[in-house]
């Protein structure tokens, strides 16, 4: 069977499952469209909560982007996994004892203010439409590749899927649908690594594999991966970090604390039957999330080795890499570039004319690559890979089967549907049940409020579908963003909303409000307002990444700091919280007497 | 605020606040601010401060959590504020 008809069969048996599942769960009331009823297990939860997490950002993204970055990738490791820590110790627990289904809600409540609310849903909506264009862009990639046509094609289909995707069923039918995509995704994205690393290294758990030596030889995979880039002008892989360490360090702290301030990922401990759940089951999420991303690093570093040793002969063998016969003939070149060469996000120009491909660094600061470039007549680096291709390529460029490959665009797409499901259910509950009905038309019948939330699901898809045609950056870049939004807005009012008694209205208020300024402000001036290419500022803040070199996707931790101190300093200037509300906070700490999740409030 | 349950939220803060030491220390500390230094030890072919950046933080992460998910367990007994 050839791979484009093996691929249309895995990835329509996988969406058939899910099409079947969320039938056969079908949500009934409000309350079982947003929560499942209170009633899902911490395992079953963890598991759903990991589909949930792990989108394109994550699945089709980060890999490329460890790749390209080397151990400064490592952020997006230690960012997207280290804020669950603080999501099990400082917010979780304490909000499944609050026990309401929306952050908006509990914003609401704890500072006494529909006004609070709005701003919270504002926030809200920022990051989880930001969060949406980068699935988009996820998606676009990878029907892309697997249908033959161009990204932006691609994005138009995702997008009428993703629709009919969410309007489906509530969270009910999502959660049993997402431990089945779970269960794709991660075998989706283990299977290639472990025939890679067996490949490589001879040991098939990847995690091992890369701290291992490649085979038939006595040097280790990162070592040798180091010689060859480092050979080429790249920067060395296990040390080069991301733009300088302050950045790497304010960068992994804004995906940290945006992890725990993201609303579709918090939603997830409402629906766990107690407190002591809650808490555990951030713990199994962790556990089945980690699964991949430990996994990642190995893909990384492993897809970047084959793809030097696909146009670059030498790179497995011992020969000079500056020798003519080893780059890669034009003509010999596999399929799969051939394949990506049509989705255009695999680009190939022979500069010098020698019918061979050269894949090197040409602006490299090493004066000793620079010499050797030269005196190979090599013209400028050839080839061009965008780093969101590299985890959808990597079965092809190891040369695995093709039910593998097929197996890695079903699991590209679980990973996309699955996140942007998620989303749109935040999405949705924020505009219908904390907006239209906790602000505006509190008399509204359960109908219309279901109506009202799958509008906003379609405008959120269509607006979002549009900016994914123009992304602000790769896929998980774009990602990194939202969760600064949501790390410098909402994080800071949650968590003072439990550990302070006394945290006032106005307070929250002007920190959300400071907080989410700021950094969309900073964001704004290198990516275009609202990421309207052509719009940007950069200049006005004096050239990119101006405040101490820290870059747009890094800025969300700076916002949470305002966002507190600003927060501080109109609290001091301002009456605190009523007695009944510091009351309120003290019932919020402790685990006795949480009850069910209420719909009805 | 009565003394029992502010008892339960000092002992609250401060398995906390331990926990978080460690959370940082093992991210921020050995896989950024001394990765360099930790590199020139190795771990099989995994310089020591490129696997706390790349593997070991996530591990301990998963251990952190289900500490404190016991920790609190015990320490919602031992107030009793513990669900019924």
């Amino acid at each position: 069977m050839d791979l484009q008809t093996t691929t249309y069969l895995v990835v329509g048996a996988s969406f058939a499952l899910y099409i079947g599942i969320a039938i056969w769960a079908r949500a009934g009331s409000t309350s079982e469209f947003y929560a499942a009823g209170g009633s899902v297990h911490p395992v079953t939860n963890g598991m759903a909560t990991a589909a949930d997490w792990m989108s394109a950002a994550s699945f089709i993204s980060m890999a490329g982007l460890i790749a390209n970055m080397g151990y400064g990738g490592g952020l997006f490791l230690m960012g997207w996994t280290g804020g669950y820590v603080l999501l099990a110790m400082l917010l979780a627990p304490y909000l499944r004892k609050f026990g309401k289904f929306t952050v908006p809600q509990f914003i609401a409540d704890r500072f006494y203010s529909k006004s609070a609310a709005t701003v919270a849903v504002v926030c809200l909506l920022t990051a989880s439409t930001t969060y949406i264009i980068g699935q988009m862009t996820g998606v676009g990639v990878a029907f892309s590749r697997f249908l033959g046509v161009s990204s932006d094609t691609g994005i138009y289909i995702g997008q009428a899927i993703v629709f009919l995707y969410a309007v489906f069923g509530g969270m009910k039918g999502i959660t049993y649908t997402q431990v089945a995509q779970y269960i794709v995704l991660i075998a989706a994205y283990l299977v290639p690594a472990i025939f890679i690393s067996l490949n490589l290294t001879g040991n098939p758990i990847p995690q091992l594999g890369l701290g291992s030596d490649l085979s038939g030889s006595d040097i280790s995979l990162l070592a040798r991966l180091d010689q060859v880039v480092t050979d080429l002008g790249f920067g060395q892989y296990t040390t080069t970090t991301a733009g300088s360490t302050l950045n790497m360090f304010v960068y992994t702290m804004s995906l940290m604390i945006g992890t725990a301030g993201l609303p579709h990922v918090i939603m997830r401990f409402f629906t766990v039957p107690s407190v002591k759940d809650a808490r555990a089951s951030a713990g199994w999420a962790l556990i089945f999330i980690a699964l991949l991303y430990t996994t990642a690093p190995a893909v990384a570093a492993m897809a970047k080795y084959n793809l030097h040793a696909t146009v670059n002969t030498a790179v497995a063998g011992k020969g000079d890499l500056y020798a003519e016969e080893s780059s890669l003939k034009v003509e010999d070149r596999p399929a799969w570039m051939a394949r990506w060469e049509k989705t255009g996000l695999l680009k190939f120009e022979d500069k010098n004319g020698d019918g061979r491909i050269q894949y090197y660094n040409d602006k490299t600061k090493s004066a000793d690559a620079k010499a050797k470039a030269e005196a190979a007549g090599w013209k400028g680096n050839e080839l061009t890979v965008n780093a969101d291709i590299i985890v959808l390529a990597n079965p092809e460029i190891a040369l695995l089967p093709n039910w593998v490959i097929a197996l890695v665009a079903a699991g590209g797409l679980a990973a996309a549907l699955s996140t942007a499901a998620g989303l749109l259910m935040a999405i949705s509950s924020a505009v219908s049940h904390d907006l239209v009905k906790g602000v505006f038309a509190p008399d509204i019948s359960e109908k219309n409020e279901l109506l009202a939330g799958k509008i906003a699901m379609a405008v959120a898809i269509v607006i979002s579908g549009y900016l994914g045609l123009n992304p602000p950056g790769f896929a998980a870049g774009t990602v990194a963003l939202a969760f600064g939004i949501a790390a410098s807005s909402l994080f800071p009012v949650i968590m003072m909303g439990i550990f302070s008694k006394k945290m006032n209205k106005e307070g929250a208020i002007a920190g959300m409000l400071a907080g989410l300024f700021v950094t969309l402000f900073y964001v704004f001036a290198h990516k275009g307002i609202l990421f309207i290419k052509g719009t940007e500022f950069v200049d006005l803040i004096g050239g990119p990444n101006s405040f101490f070199g820290i870059t747009p996707e890094a800025f969300g931790a700076i916002g949470a700091l305002v966002n507190f101190g600003v927060a501080y300093v109109v609290f001091k200037m301002t009456k605190a919280a009523p007695d009944h509300i510091q009351h309120l906070v003290e019932s919020v700490r402790i685990p006795r007497g949480s009850k069910m999740v209420d719909g009805a409030h | 605020m009565d003394d029992k349950s502010a008892g339960y939220w000092s002992a609250t803060l401060g398995l906390l606040t331990k926990i978080l030491i460690v959370w940082f220390l093992v991210s921020f500390g050995a896989g950024i601010l001394f990765a360099d230094a930790l590199n020139s030890i190795h771990l099989g072919g995994y310089p020591l401060g490129f696997w706390f950046a790349h593997q070991g933080s996530i591990y301990i992460f998963i251990a952190l959590i289900f500490f404190y998910a016991k920790k609190m367990g015990d320490i919602d007994e031992k107030f009793d504020v513990h669900e019924d």
